[in-house]
Order: structure tokens, then C-alpha cells, then sequence
């Protein structure tokens, strides 16, 4: 069997440099196995995260041939041939190896103001389908943040972190300001506190997220639209939250009752 | 004397999964001061991988459903040794803990008249389960953590807890751990503790379950003085993936069987017509026809036999496999390809469409996908008293998939979401009125929190000897091998000379590098707790000499009434940790009130 070379940044906040491992490659592996194959044969202290092996957590974010990647949806058969280069997000400052201090992610989501729906009418709340499928696609977001890290406006710009939420929590902005049921307006912190303004809409975001969350075209175009009438006409505002669609159409309805 | 950095709280709640954030928002809410702790990061916890749903009768499919009916689903599921207050709770308030989710922004498929959709799933009678696609765990517990962040909880990640702490008179009063980026020691003091841990399938070799489920918590409980019960009642999830084998275990979810896939051999057979227990018998269907009849309208037909509970249909499938009726890979085929349209398969199932196409290069709305067992879910745990989720010990609360109880011998699907939220509540409230009664600033023994955090860093003082990673595997080939899905007497007691074996090799790691996000090290902590709950396991499986729901006796293959009254109940008196003298005795069962002993009557 053919061997496989492996690239994987060793290091902390002070520095490091590329390791070379090779190893003997296995049928049908994904880059967190070979990792974990390091670990367990030549590298017992080779840091990284992971939890669910699935794509399904987004604990295992890493630049894999320079790419933000999931290591464990990353099949190795399906890299170029030669060595495999592993690096840190280059976004976030590095704690150890590929585990970086994602932390800013997390006080970002501190600044999110809380859902705030009206009382629950007896027999709970009635939503459409049809009304939520927007806000069920930003929560498909499984915080990998690998948008964030792609972002130009952070990744390059460590400055930029203090007023700039990113990618990841635009979505998150989004989606509450569409959710059929949400009382609050957050428009005007998302154009200033959380500066959606200094998104160019270059769409990297988009082409790194796992989920295949269209976080341009579908949250920041029209966040961006959204918060231009909050400075000029909170009349439009107001009657986009309260005309929502009350039937599903036929097609959607025999769609879900399945 | 190890220095160490301290924290005093009220409730500190170890693990953050649907439990842990559940409970963790019930102290908050009340006043006191709360930290939540676990070793991952926030949002990452096992949790997230739930796939189909979560079950609450609240009737938005089938009106005619009811708290009673989910009640008799879970105890028979669970062969009747649950602990039936709590199955009753459970069962009586998930529809409110589901609907509250809603107010905290949880977005579930809705029905067409605008309420949330229910899915079927096996051993419910029905449709029951709310879900979003198949990913309703990550919708779980993100509306639950945003819960907590906008409750301003102080959330300490990446924070490992070692061991529990009492105090002189023996009262929990808190936990020693480190944190994993930096390596160093912590410890807080707190009034009350909840574990709320999770699970423990990281002892076998092919499982669903990620890198946290070492059993932390049963080991810390039993360490600590607390009952465990029934610990020989294992899920192996009949649908876990079988090829490539570096995913070998990867969840398949019931989902893809609720919607419509079948399971068949190499043959074509839809073999699980030949597995219908006496049991289910009355209310399965006996031919193809009129399954299919009952996935478009449950009353012209009974329901399918892919539904039956997963210890039935997990068994079935290795005995196909076994027979020789295997697929190319060592499982059987799951078909959903030949009986839904594509588009309804990526709609319903999106992420086990990627999961295929990614990861073995299956595509199921064109294949059928090859599937077979794989260790999922832990029945027993903690013993706890249903109402507020109070340990044995004082002071220690307990909630989720760590403690034991609500699901008896086999667990429901959709059912631990369910439970998460029901217990996770209860077990913050059970704790902050504990922590509100009780005088005084709790005072965590020194002499304990030593003793942890030496053993913990022993690993870097030796030199030459064990490597963690190899142990680890070693113990995975064995409880698979041993302690697996079907098991022997024999077999038993030969896993009980090698876990002593383990043991003692566990006491000669070593572990290179510095304390700093070290996972070799991590790993290294983790190996007591692992073979504390193998351990744990094996007893309970040796001494539970009939075949019940997750545990099944080649040599007793039929369930024993007698067995039927007991709980293998499980002690450490004289503590020792890892190298403890483990106690197991049966204890009767707590006896149902003849109110829910009728439900049953009615039923035959
Ligand atoms: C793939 C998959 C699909 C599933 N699908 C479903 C489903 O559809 N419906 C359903 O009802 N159930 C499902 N289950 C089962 C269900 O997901 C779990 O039983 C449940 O999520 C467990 O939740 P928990 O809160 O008890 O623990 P977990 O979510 O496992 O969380 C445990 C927490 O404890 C922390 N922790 C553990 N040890 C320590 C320690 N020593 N120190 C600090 N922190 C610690 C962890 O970091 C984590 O935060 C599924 C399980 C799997 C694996
Ligand atoms: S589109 Fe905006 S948010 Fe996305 S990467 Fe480009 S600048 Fe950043
Ligand atoms: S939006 Fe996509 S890329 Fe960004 S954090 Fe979420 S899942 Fe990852
Ligand atoms: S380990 Fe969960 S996304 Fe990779």
C-alpha cells in the first residue's frame, strides 16, 4: 500500500513550523483520520478538535492545501496527489497546533439581542412552513466558522475584530429578522455595532460554508437592504413584519404533511 | 501543595449538552449563581448530533394521541424495567419543554396548518417525533445555548472535571479539573452539583458516539459514593454505517426508516417479518402490503416491522449477518432508493444524503446503503429520584443520557431528546432549592482535590511506559468483542480479567509534551472513567443472567420475570476510584400505582 505525506503545523502563539509525518495511507479516509492516526503512532500531543466525525458540529475547522476544510468530511482520496499541507485558521490567534482561540465568535453571540416572540396563544404558536424555511436555512449553521475565517475584513485586519460581527452572525441577524414571530429591531446595531457595512459582498463566505448556507445572496444582500429602510422609512419595516403569508400554497402543504 | 485556580458558585452544572443547558437555564432563571462547565467547546456536545427528533405527545399528527400512550410506549420499549415515575413525567411534560423551545427560537418543521410536524419513529405508536429535517439535535441545542448566553450564564469551556468533591461530612461541594487549552488546574466550590455528562460509548469500537462519551460522569458518581443501576443495558442502534470502515458506526438515522426505507439481505428479503416478537405480534404487520398500507395512513394497516425497538431489529440484523445473509461489507442493506422520490429523500434527509455522498460515495436516492449495529445510547446511570433528579449522595443532582432509570432496559427514539429536557429542568430545579437550603459556604476537601490533581499529572512523570492511545484501542476491541451486543457468561468473566489487566497498565501511562491542549494527556484522564464504566457494565451484564431489551444472554436468551422486578443496583462504599471494590446487588423495582398498571392491562 502507498504511503501518505502529511504537513501539519506544529506550534503555538509564539511560533512553530510544519511537521512532516508520513504514514501508511488507508482506504476510504477523511483528513481527521490520519490525523488521529499521528496522534495515536508518532504524535501523541498533536492538538486538534473534533467531536462528531460527521460534519455535523464544526469542531474540526482547518486549512487543509491552504482551503478552510471540515477534516472529517475531507476525503483523502479526493486531495491532489502529494503531500497534504494541515494549518491552523489563520483568522484566530493560535492556542496550540490546529487549535486556534475562537472566542471572539463567542462574544459576538453575546451581542446578539435575544429572540423576543408575543406570549404563547393557547395551542402554541402557528407558523408556515413556507415562512420559516429562510430561517431554518441559517440554522443549518453548525459554527464551524470557517466564513469568519475567510472574511477579509478579520482575517486580514485583526483591528476590524472590535466593530465587525462577520459572516457567521450576519446569518444569525437574518434570521431573527425574518423570523415570523420576532418583536425586536435589530437593524440599526447590525449597520453600526456589528458593521454589516464593511461587508463587500465578495461571496468567500459563501463558497467555504459546509452547509451550503447561501449567506450572501440570502442574508447579507437583503440584511443590507433591510437596514438602508431602517435609516429612511421605518413604515417599510414594519410592513414586511406584519404581512406575512397565512396559508401555505397547495403544493407546500401536501409537501409536509407527509 | 498543586496551586490551582478557584471558583465559588451556587449550581454548577458539569456538561453542556441538552441536559446540562437545560438545567443550567432553570438555576439561572431562579437567581442563583450558575456556571456551566464542559470539555468541549459551547454548542459542540454530543447533542448535536441527534438526527431525528424529539418525542412529546402532543397530538398535531395523530389527535388521538396522549401522555398515557407515549407513557406505555416508553415502559414497554424499556421491557418494563423503567422507573415508571419517571417515564410518566416524562411523558407528561415533554409537550410543554417542546413548545417552550419554540419561544426560545426553535424553528421545527411545521404541519400544514402551521403547527409543529410529528414524525414516526420506532416502538412510538405514533407519528410523535418534532424534528427539523434531520438535524434536530443541532436545532436543540442552539436554541438552547442562545437560551443561556442571553441569560448571561458564566459558561466555562474546554474545562475538564476530573472528580467530584465533598466536604467533611460528606456533602458534594464541588469539582477539581483542568483547562484543556492552558493545562491548568481548576477547582470550584458550589453548593450543589448536576451532572448532566452524557454517554459512554467511547469503551467499544464502533460507535455513534464522539470523543466526550468516556462515562465521566457514572465513574465520577459511583467514585463519589452514588448508586448506579442497570449499567448492563447498552443501545447498539441497529442502523450505524458499516463501510469505509474509518466511519464504521456513524450513525444512520431511525429517520431514514420512519420515512419509508426498508431493510433487506443479500437475498432481497425484507427480513424483519421474521423478527416480530410475541410481544409485538398483535400490532405489527405480517405482510409487506400492508405496511406500506400503514406508512400512508396508520389505521388501514399496522405498522411496519422496521419500527419495531431498536434492541429487536439490532438483533435481527446480526442474525442475518450471521446467517450469512450479510451485504459485501458485513452489514445488511437499508432502502429508501427504490420506495421515495429523490427530492423527498434530500428533503427529509439532507444529512444523510451528504453523510453518503461524502463519506462512503453512496448515493441513497440511486442505492440502497449498507448498514449494521453500533454501540449508541446507555440505558443505565445514576440513580436518581424522578421529581428533582437527586443522586444518592447529598448534594449531587443528575440529568440526561448519565443518569439511569427513564428508559429501563431499551430507550425509545426521539426519547432522550425528550428526557434532556424534562430532567435537565428538573434536575435545576432539584438542585438550586438544595443549594437555597443549605447554610453555609461549601468547603471542598483539600485533601481530595491533591490526591486528583496528582494522579491527573502523573502521566508526565513517568517515563517509558504505557501509550494512552494504545490502551484506549485495546479496551475498544475488547468491550466489542466481549461486552458486545450479544454476550456470554464466559466471555464475561474473561472481560472482567482483562479490564483488571487494563487497570493496572493504566497506572504505567505516560504521556509526552507539555499541559497545554495536550490530547495524548486528555486521553490519559479520560482512561480511569473509561474503565470504571466497562468495568461497570461487565458486572451488570454477568449478573443479569436473562436477556432484556439492550442486554442479551446467548446462554439465558429469554427475559426471567424475576429479573423483570430488579434494578442491578451498583456501589462504591469504600471509595478507591479507579481501584475501588465495586459493590452489585439486585434491589426491587419501584412499584407502579395501579392507575398506570391498568394502561397495560387494557393494551392485550
Ligand atoms: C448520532 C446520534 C443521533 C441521535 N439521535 C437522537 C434523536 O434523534 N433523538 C433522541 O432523542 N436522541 C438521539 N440521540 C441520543 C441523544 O443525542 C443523546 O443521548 C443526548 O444528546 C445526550 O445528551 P446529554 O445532555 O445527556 O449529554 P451530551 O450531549 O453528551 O453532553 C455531555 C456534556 O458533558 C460534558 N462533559 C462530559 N464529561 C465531562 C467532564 N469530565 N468534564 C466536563 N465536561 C464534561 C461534555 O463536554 C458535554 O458538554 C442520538 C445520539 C447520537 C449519537
Ligand atoms: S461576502 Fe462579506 S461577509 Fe462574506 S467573506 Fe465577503 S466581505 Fe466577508
Ligand atoms: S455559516 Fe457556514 S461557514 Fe459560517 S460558521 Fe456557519 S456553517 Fe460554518
Ligand atoms: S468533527 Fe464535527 S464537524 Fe468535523
Amino acid at each position: 500500500m502507498s504511503d501518505v505525506t502529511m504537513n501539519v503545523w506544529r506550534g503555538d502563539g509564539d511560533g512553530g513550523d510544519f511537521a512532516e509525518y508520513t504514514l501508511p495511507s488507508q482506504e476510504g479516509e477523511v483528513v481527521l483520520d490520519v490525523i488521529h492516526r499521528i496522534q495515536a503512532t508518532q504524535a501523541g500531543d498533536l492538538a486538534c478538535r473534533w467531536n462528531c466525525k460527521a460534519g455535523k458540529c464544526g469542531s474540526c475547522s482547518a486549512e487543509v492545501n491552504g482551503k478552510p476544510r471540515l477534516m472529517c468530511m475531507t476525503r483523502m482520496d479526493q486531495l491532489p496527489e502529494g503531500p497534504v499541507t494541515v494549518a491552523p485558521m489563520k483568522a484566530f490567534p493560535i492556542i496550540r497546533d490546529l487549535v486556534t482561540d475562537v472566542s471572539f465568535n463567542f462574544e459576538m453571540a453575546k451581542q446578539v439581542p435575544a429572540f423576543a416572540p408575543p406570549p404563547r396563544p393557547e395551542g402554541g404558536y402557528r407558523m408556515q412552513q413556507i415562512d420559516i424555511e429562510r430561517g431554518q436555512e441559517f440554522r443549518k449553521c453548525i459554527e464551524c466558522f470557517m466564513c469568519q475565517d475567510v472574511c477579509h475584513v478579520i482575517r486580514d485586519h485583526e483591528e476590524n475584530k472590535a466593530h465587525y460581527a462577520g459572516p457567521r452572525f450576519f446569518i444569525r441577524y437574518a434570521e431573527l429578522e425574518m423570523h415570523p414571530l420576532d418583536t425586536n429591531d435589530r437593524r440599526e446595531l447590525v449597520r453600526q455595532k456589528a458593521g454589516l457595512g464593511m461587508c463587500n459582498i465578495t461571496k468567500c463566505c459563501t463558497e467555504v460554508c459546509p452547509e451550503h448556507i447561501k449567506i450572501t445572496d440570502n442574508a447579507i444582500i437583503p440584511m443590507k437592504e433591510r437596514v438602508v429602510d431602517a435609516s429612511y422609512d421605518p413604515v417599510a419595516w414594519l410592513g414586511r413584519k406584519i404581512l406575512r403569508r397565512q396559508k401555505a400554497s397547495p403544493g407546500e402543504a401536501a409537501a409536509h404533511g407527509a | 501543595m498543586a496551586e490551582y485556580e478557584s471558583h465559588d458558585y451556587d449550581v454548577i452544572i458539569i456538561g453542556a449538552g441538552g441536559a446540562g443547558l437545560r438545567a443550567a437555564i432553570e438555576a439561572k432563571a431562579r437567581g442563583l449563581r450558575t456556571a456551566l462547565i464542559c470539555k468541549s467547546l459551547l454548542g459542540k456536545a454530543h447533542t448535536v448530533m441527534a438526527e431525528g427528533g424529539v418525542a412529546a405527545a402532543m397530538g398535531n399528527v395523530y389527535p388521538e394521541d396522549s401522555w398515557q400512550i407515549h407513557f406505555r410506549d416508553t415502559m414497554r420499549g424499556g421491557k418494563m424495567l423503567n422507573n415508571w415515575r419517571m417515564a410518566q413525567l416524562h411523558a407528561q411534560e415533554a409537550p410543554d419543554r417542546v413548545q417552550e423551545l419554540e419561544a426560545w427560537g426553535a424553528l421545527f418543521d411545521r404541519t400544514p396548518d402551521g403547527r409543529i410536524l410529528q414524525r414516526d419513529f420506532g416502538g412510538h405508536r405514533f407519528a410523535r417525533l418534532a424534528h427539523v429535517g434531520d438535524r434536530t439535535g443541532l436545532e436543540m441545542i442552539r436554541t438552547l445555548q442562545q437560551r443561556v448566553v442571553s441569560m448571561d450564564v458564566d459558561v466555562f469551556m474546554e474545562c475538564k472535571i476530573l472528580g467530584l468533591v465533598a466536604d467533611a461530612e460528606g456533602v458534594v461541594s464541588g469539582a477539581v479539573g483542568y483547562w484543556r487549552p492552558t493545562g491548568e488546574m481548576v477547582v470550584f466550590s458550589a453548593k450543589a452539583v448536576v451532572l448532566a455528562t452524557g454517554g459512554a460509548g467511547k469503551s467499544w469500537k464502533y460507535t455513534s458516539n464522539s470523543w466526550e462519551c468516556t462515562g465521566d460522569g457514572h465513574a465520577m458518581a459511583l467514585w463519589a459514593g452514588a448508586d448506579l443501576i442497570d449499567m448492563e443495558c447498552v443501545q447498539f442502534h441497529p442502523t450505524g454505517m458499516v463501510w469505509p470502515l474509518s466511519v464504521r458506526g456513524l450513525l444512520v438515522t431511525e429517520g431514514v426508516r420512519g420515512d419509508g426505507g426498508v431493510l433487506r439481505n443479500s437475498e432481497g428479503t425484507r427480513f424483519m417479518f421474521n423478527y416480530v416478537a410475541e410481544m409485538f405480534r398483535a400490532e405489527t404487520a405480517d405482510s409487506e402490503e400492508e405496511a406500506d398500507r400503514w406508512y400512508e395512513d396508520h389505521s388501514a394497516g399496522r405498522r411496519t416491522p422496521e419500527l419495531l425497538p431498536r434492541d429487536e431489529v439490532a438483533r435481527a440484523i446480526n442474525t442475518e449477518v450471521k446467517a450469512g445473509r450479510g451485504s459485501p461489507h458485513g452489514g445488511v442493506f437499508l432502502d429508501i432508493a427504490t420506495r421515495r422520490s429523490p427530492e423527498y429523500i434530500r428533503r427529509r434527509l439532507p444529512s444523510m444524503y451528504h453523510q453518503f455522498m461524502e463519506l462512503a460515495g453512496v448515493d441513497i436516492t440511486a442505492e440502497p446503503m449498507e448498514v449494521g449495529p453500533t454501540c449508541h445510547y446507555i440505558m443505565g446511570g445514576v440513580r436518581v429520584e424522578a421529581d428533582t433528579g437527586a443522586a444518592t449522595v447529598p448534594g449531587l443532582f443528575v440529568a440526561g443520557e448519565v443518569a439511569g432509570g427513564m428508559h429501563g432496559a431499551n430507550r425509545l427514539g426521539g426519547n432522550s431528546l425528550s428526557d434532556l429536557l424534562v430532567f435537565g429542568r428538573r434536575a435545576g430545579m432539584g438542585a438550586s432549592d438544595y443549594a437555597a437550603g443549605r447554610s453555609g459556604a461549601p468547603k471542598p476537601d483539600e485533601g481530595e482535590i491533591q490526591h486528583s490533581i496528582t494522579e491527573a499529572l502523573a502521566p508526565f512523570e513517568r517515563t517509558d511506559g504505557e501509550n494512552p492511545y494504545e490502551l484506549h484501542q485495546e479496551l475498544q476491541e475488547m468491550m466489542q468483542t466481549l461486552v458486545g451486543i450479544i454476550r456470554t457468561g464466559d466471555e464475561l468473566e474473561r472481560a472482567l480479567g482483562e479490564l483488571d489487566v487494563l487497570r493496572d497498565r493504566a497506572a504505567k501511562v505516560t504521556v509526552g509534551g507539555g499541559r497545554a491542549y495536550n490530547p495524548g494527556w486528555n486521553l490519559a484522564t479520560d482512561l480511569p472513567a473509561m474503565l470504571t464504566l466497562s468495568r461497570c457494565v461487565t458486572l451488570g451484564a454477568r449478573d443479569r443472567k436473562e436477556s432484556r431489551g439492550g442486554h442479551t444472554r446467548e446462554d439465558f436468551p429469554t427475559a426471567d420475570p424475576e429479573f423483570g422486578k430488579v434494578n442491578l443496583v451498583q456501589r462504591q462504599p469504600s471509595g478507591g476510584g479507579v481501584n475501588g471494590d465495586i459493590k452489585i446487588a439486585p434491589e426491587p423495582i419501584p412499584e407502579m400505582p395501579p392507575e398506570l398498571a391498568e394502561l397495560f392491562e387494557e393494551s392485550h
